[in-house]
């Protein structure tokens, strides 16, 4: 499957794209995690030469969704930017410029270490750590559910952080790794956004869905 | 001529303590006193140290003969360059013993990763005469501001060993240091100091010759020891022959037989292929010789330094009966006490085989004795394989590597963090080593490209950081990254490893990350022949305690495993040929295997050495084609790819694969289409590489090179042992860059350089190219067995390993055995 497959969650239709990000139909709204923008731009300056077209592709597949759904809101599970400012970081600012009435949301994960005033400088409202939007609570990391209220803890969440990967066994002992979606009865992980990221293996139940992305399409599972 | 100071001083002293010197040693001082460059070509124990060490001696005597026993400050005069850091300490007291007694006033010095801080910074100060280093000590001296002037004294480079670094990244190190050391002059017409290897025999002495001295443009002499050392090698028999062999449980199952060899020699090595098995020999033994405990050590890379060292001193001293240990042994000063060495298993190679014997039987007049024991019934033949081939002198040779861009990237860097570089005058050292002497000036470019820009970039939107051009000079700096680099200097990349600690307090020793990582706490493993208990582990160290608990879980090491030889291989063929022709006269170990190859012929046929045999077999697994080359198991591994890929060609096939160093097996659920009408093309030579790029295993092997060439290259920093993570932003695994720089970076040089170690190292290209050359010029015997065979009996269980627990698969191939018999 090269095109997005819809996914229903609470009477709500959320298109499961395999561009690693997800389009809730009904708010116009895409959601995002794991983007490590500024990585590759962290590494060169520490002299590790990673080729920085790789954060160049990330961007531009942001762009291109955005564009495409003419989504009207943007919400970030986390995980936006790598590590401290740097160079990489200003072309996302100047980026930011032509998505001037794009609403952005971000909930703080363990990576989102910028001052305020940069986050408030490119237009983004960030929530120290969940983010309520109807039936849904957005998170970075689902440890933190723990902490919720009774009643948060009754909304379906989503959430990043683990750069959730299924691995798949082939013949001859053959497997292969890749990053997915990962759907429970009351949760959802999201794959990292950023092709510059590991992934931490998952292992789905009977009654859970697992969208494997396989060379730009979306394999479900089981 | 009438004979110098140097060497009449020299002489006479050698004289008063009843020696005299070997033909070698006198021919080694001339060479060096008429200031010529070469190679020691000696065994361990006669002296080889004395030949380069004394020469340099005798030379500085004549230069100055009246005040060379009061000259003080004399700078620093040689260096000696040693693979093993265990071996400084013993060549630095043997030095300073001969020093002393000449009354020569030089100090030296030992610098290697345990020489402490004050030591260094000792050093750094009042240089000594004499400095025994390792290759990467050496270019953490070359990152160090202000080496030119500590070099500019220098006479005299040996490098002891050779033969152990040649064909190694390391080997590639020590090029580079020599090419800079031989350069460091304060101008032209300063003489470069001389460069002296000391080598045991390999095939290639003359290559290794030219390796060494490459920078210094200069042919050099190689001098030779004509000392000729008896080797006796006899066989542990089984008392029967298992005519369905496997490998993995017959060598323990002979256990019982060394015991009286050991009680009957002062003291014996035991060599065991894996450290997982050492672990397993060392209490099996315990366990059948209880009178043993005490006298019995072990030792093998991951056990604790300092019971390490224990064990060599009372191996020195002759305190300990027998030692089992792992290829941690097969080099250093020799153990004079041991006079038995007793190999486990195939040594897959014979100059390997030839060193361990070698570590026994030190007195000039005594013969080495070696037992050899096999583990499955199969390896016998090797015994007798190894037998001619040492006999017939067939040592292998150790191929140098080339363009190595890791190690260069990584040299350039740490002469960035010194005293900076300029672009021409480095590229024409560079250039000057055996290692990168076809370097193109692009390749160079890209290579400046890589430590200034970091590859590919967006200019606007970058701050990448390394290598700095400041008028003609290329430097590093930033403190952090130099101090960075000087952490990872080296070129030998080890699994992250984690300390293992007694929580009430005392070390025992390292184990990989992934081995702890499929443990639950209250497990229980052995390490360094105690049974331990995993408690938890905290701040990368696992804490354990003693367990009583007689079962435990033995550690699978990740260490490489070795192919078979091409040397071996062939004179394994060429012992089948004599079984061919029903010929095993005089060797007891043909003889003993009669039975098996009766029944291999029955069943199939036993190919001679100009055939290639090929078992085709129909079981209830499905549809078996067995191959037998004899080419070890990395050459199997990427000639079993290579077929089933061309296989496919001619129908829409899987297959599943498994190999051993004789031969391998594809596996499919139909009939494999190999017949006499389409099997010479099949094991072509046309079109290998191309065939070998579209085989899949290429990208994943690549991917697994990649680590290595990676972290030597800067890309991934490790941390120590033990030492906690820092710098969490900059991780990520080798497997993730190895996938961002083949999709954004395709051209990069060090993925190239994987993909070329591949087809070097882990293909062995050279070799299977010349192996199906080899097929095409022979008779390829198919047979249709109607059950499995001796031969494909091995690589059957083999295949099952994967997927059986140890217990689980003995039963099975119990089982298997009596179907078959």
């Amino acid at each position: 499957m090269k095109n997005p497959v819809p996914h229903i969650i609470r009477q709500q239709t959320f298109w499961v794209s395999p561009e690693r990000c997800l389009l809730w139909e009904e708010e116009n709204t895409l959601i995002v995690a794991d983007l490590h923008l500024g990585k590759s731009g962290h590494f060169r300056k520490e002299g590790i030469g990673i080729p920085q077209s790789i954060y160049k592709a990330d961007l531009q597949r942001l762009m291109a969704q955005l564009y495409l759904y003419k989504a009207d809101r943007l919400i970030i599970a986390g995980d936006f930017t790598h590590s401290t400012a740097n160079k990489e970081l200003d072309l996302f600012l100047k980026w930011r410029k032509d998505f001037s009435l794009l609403h952005i949301d971000l909930v703080k994960g363990n990576h989102d270490i910028l001052a305020d005033s940069w986050y408030e400088a490119a237009g983004i409202r960030v929530s120290s750590w969940k983010l309520q939007a109807g039936p849904f609570l957005f998170l970075h990391d689902l440890k933190a559910a723990a902490d919720l209220s009774a009643e948060e803890r009754s909304s379906y969440l989503f959430t990043g952080h683990m750069h959730p990967a299924v691995t798949l066994k082939g013949k001859g002992k053959q497997s292969l790794r890749f990053p997915c979606f990962y759907f429970t009865k009351e949760y959802a992980v999201l794959p990292a956004f950023s092709r510059f990221t590991g992934g931490y293996k998952v292992q789905p139940a009977k009654d859970e869905q697992v969208y494997a992305l396989v060379e730009g399409g979306l394999l479900l599972l089981p | 001529m009438p004979p110098s100071t140097g060497y009449t001083t020299v002489f006479n002293w050698l004289e008063a303590k009843g020696f005299r010197p070997f033909l070698f040693q006198e021919e080694t001082w001339k060479q060096i006193g008429a200031g010529e460059s070469g190679l020691v070509n000696a065994p361990t124990g006669c002296g080889k140290t004395y030949s380069v060490f004394l020469g340099c001696l005798i030379r500085y005597i004549n230069l100055y003969p009246d005040s060379y026993k009061n000259k003080k400050e004399a700078g620093l005069q040689l260096i000696w360059i040693t693979p093993l850091r265990a071996l400084a300490k013993d060549i630095g007291r043997a030095m300073e013993e001969v020093l002393q007694e000449l009354e020569i006033p030089w100090k030296v010095g030992i610098r290697n990763g345990d020489t402490p801080a004050a030591e260094r910074t000792r050093q750094k100060k009042n240089m000594p005469e004499i400095l025994i280093i390792t290759p990467e000590s050496l270019h953490l001296l070359l990152a160090q501001k202000g080496y030119p002037v500590l070099f500019q004294s220098l006479s005299l480079v040996a490098v002891d060993e050779w033969h152990e670094l040649l064909g190694s990244k390391r080997g590639v190190q020590v090029e580079l240091a020599i090419s800079r050391l031989v350069h460091n002059r304060g101008s032209n017409d300063e003489p470069a100091p001389m460069v002296w290897g000391i080598s045991a025999t390999i095939g290639n002495l003359e290559e290794a010759r030219e390796v060494l001295l490459s920078p210094l443009r200069k042919k050099g002499v190689i001098v030779k020891a004509d000392l000729q050392k008896q080797i006796i090698i006899e066989s542990v028999f089984p008392d029967e022959i298992e005519k369905y062999p496997w490998a993995g449980h017959l060598g323990i199952r002979l256990a019982h037989k060394i015991i009286p060899i050991i009680q009957n020699s002062r003291t014996t090595l035991i060599f065991i292929n894996t450290r997982g098995m050492s672990e397993t020999w060392y209490q099996t033994l315990l366990d059948l010789c209880p009178d043993l405990a005490g006298a019995i050590a072990l030792h093998h890379g991951s056990i604790d330094m300092e019971l390490r060292n224990w064990i060599e001193d009372n191996l020195h001293s002759g305190n300990l009966k027998a030692v089992v240990c792992t290829a941690s042994l097969d080099l250093g000063v020799d153990f004079r006490p041991v006079e038995t060495v007793i190999q486990v298993g195939s040594p897959k190679g014979v100059a390997r085989f030839l060193q361990r014997a070698g570590r026994s039987g030190h007195r000039p007049d005594a013969s080495s004795k070696i037992y050899f024991l096999p583990t499955h019934s199969l390896e016998l033949m090797e015994a007798a394989a190894l037998k001619s081939a040492i006999e017939e002198k067939m040592i292998e040779s150790r191929v140098p590597f080339t363009l190595c861009y890791d190690v260069l990237l990584q040299y350039l860097n740490t002469l960035a963090i010194s005293e900076g570089f300029t672009s021409d005058q480095l590229y024409a050292e560079i250039i000057s080593t055996h290692c990168y002497r076809t370097l193109s000036r692009e390749e160079w470019i890209q290579i400046i490209h890589f430590v200034t820009e970091g590859g590919q970039a967006m200019h606007q939107y970058d701050d990448f950081k390394k290598v700095e051009y400041e008028n003609g000079l290329y430097k590093i700096n930033s403190r952090k990254i130099a101090m960075r680099h000087r952490l990872h200097i080296g070129t030998i990349v080890s699994d992250a490893m984690l300390k293992v600690k007694f929580i009430s307090g005392g070390y025992v020793g390292v184990i990989e990350e992934y081995f702890i990582s499929r443990l639950d706490p209250g497990d229980v493993f052995t390490l360094a022949g105690r049974n331990l208990e995993f408690v938890l582990i905290k701040d990368m160290t696992v804490l354990v305690r003693k367990s009583t608990q007689k079962k435990s879980i033995v550690p699978s090491w990740n260490g490489g495993r070795m192919p078979l030889s091409a040397n071996l291989g062939k004179k394994l063929r060429a012992t089948l040929n004599q079984l061919h022709n029903g010929n095993s006269e005089g060797l007891v170990e043909l003889k003993a295997l009669e039975p098996l190859f009766e029944l291999q012929a029955r069943l199939s046929h036993v190919p001679a050495e100009n055939e290639l045999l090929i078992e085709q077999i129909e079981t209830k697994d499905g549809f078996h084609l067995f191959v037998y080359p004899f080419e070890g198991r990395l050459v199997h591994e990427a000639m079993a790819a290579i077929l089933a890929w061309r296989i496919s060609r001619i129908r829409p096939i899987t297959f599943s694969f498994a190999m051993n160093d004789y031969g391998f097996e594809l596996l499919s659920d139909q009939p494999v289409p190999v017949d006499d009408t389409n099997v010479y093309e099949l094991f072509s030579p046309d079109n290998l590489l191309t065939d070998i790029q579209r085989s899949v295993n290429n990208t994943e092997m690549a991917r697994r090179k990649f680590r290595d060439v990676a972290v030597i290259g800067g890309l991934i920093f490790q941390g120590m042992p033990g030492e906690k993570k820092k710098a969490r932003h900059l991780q990520s695994s080798a497997s993730l860059l190895f996938n961002v720089f083949s999709e954004y970076d395709p051209g990069n040089l060090l993925l190239r350089q994987s993909y070329q170690e591949v087809l070097d190292q882990q293909m062995e290209e050279a070799r299977l190219r010349d192996m199906l050359q080899r097929i095409q010029n022979s008779r390829i015997v198919i047979r249709f067995p109607e059950q499995l065979t001796p031969f494909c009996f091995p690589i059957k269980v083999d295949s099952m390993r994967e997927d059986l627990s140890s217990e689980k698969l003995e039963d099975r191939v119990r089982k298997m055995q009596q179907q078959l018999q």
